[in-house]
């Protein structure tokens, strides 16, 4: 009896490794938490805020150029018309 | 450009230059870090995307029903407000969520609704710029719909389950982060005053040029 115990203890441990191995492996397309992405395929902050702030400051100066221009076209036109007019 | 104008656009533009030295002060968020402070620029920016749409849609429903022909030209001139904020809002939400959520952007109400209501407006620059006759009240009508979805842009981050934070978060901040993100505010909301108000002048000058080219045509 106190052999059958050992025998069934020592084939329980000897399973547990294989069970484990059998367990099905995560597959790449599963969700990874972002904690376990390597350093080298994550973007580092700096660079984003870079980009938002470079964005922001862009559509600004960009849109007062073209707001200025619009108006200095219309200011011509428009005064070149009143003198047409009179 | 009236002395008013000036005096907004000056300090708007000294207040953003200066900003990132303001927002450089403002301390780290314990969980999100460094990344946080896009939110500096895409809070005030997102606020002033649904008040150039209310503005867009209030002046739309007045001239609709009204008659006015200047409150036209300012629905128009809030029209690109609200696409020129609103561009900034649909980038640098995104540039934020990469960092915090692993993902540029997600289907939830919030960010849907919001480019939703972007695209609305895109729409109806589009047509009052290539619709030709009856595009104004075409337009109006369209920016009506843009105001209509205000409340639900605001709202959709309480009422429905989305990963973006809740309106709560504005009045939980400490004072350190509160100043920067306000006087971010401020230098953006003087800047939508000032190009508001140049865009609409553009818009009655154009108006009044139209008026010209048909009395020359008649006479």
């Amino acid at each position: 009896m106190r052999f059958c115990r050992a025998l069934l203890c020592v084939v329980a441990l000897l399973a547990v490794p294989g069970v484990v191995a059998a367990q099905p492996q995560p597959s790449p397309d599963e969700f990874v938490p972002v904690t376990e992405v390597p350093p080298e395929e994550q973007i580092p902050a700096i660079n984003l805020i870079g980009a938002a702030y470079g964005f922001v400051w862009i559509v600004v100066v960009g849109y007062v150029w073209s707001l200025g221009r619009r108006m200095q076209k219309a200011e011509a036109d428009l005064a070149a018309l009143e003198r047409k007019a009179r | 450009m009236t002395r008013l104008n000036q005096i907004e656009l000056a300090v708007a533009g000294t207040m953003l230059a200066v900003s990132p030295w303001v927002i450089y002060a403002a301390p780290h968020e314990a969980t999100m870090g460094l990344v946080y402070k896009i939110f500096f620029y895409h809070f005030p920016s997102a606020w002033i995307y649904l008040l150039g749409a209310i503005v867009a849609g209030v002046c739309s429903a007045v001239f609709l029903f009204g008659g006015n022909r200047n409150m036209d030209s300012w629905a128009l001139a809030a029209a690109e407000m609200t696409v020129l904020f609103g561009a900034m809002t649909l980038v640098t939400g995104p540039l934020w969520a990469r960092k915090a959520w692993g993902v540029f952007w997600v289907w939830d109400a919030r960010l849907t609704s919001s480019l939703i209501v972007w695209m609305v407006f895109v729409a109806y620059l589009i047509l009052r710029r290539f619709g030709g006759p009856g595009s104004d009240k075409l337009g109006a009508g369209m920016a009506l719909f843009g105001l209509a979805s205000v409340p639900f842009i605001f709202v959709s981050v309480n009422v429905w389950r989305t990963l973006h934070p809740q309106t709560s978060v504005i009045p939980t901040l400490p004072v350190s982060m509160g100043r920067p993100l306000w006087f971010c505010f401020t230098a953006m909301f003087l800047l939508f005053l000032a190009l508001l108000s140049l865009r609409a002048r553009l818009e009655r000058q154009r108006g009044r040029i139209e008026e010209l080219y048909l009395a020359e045509d008649e006479a």
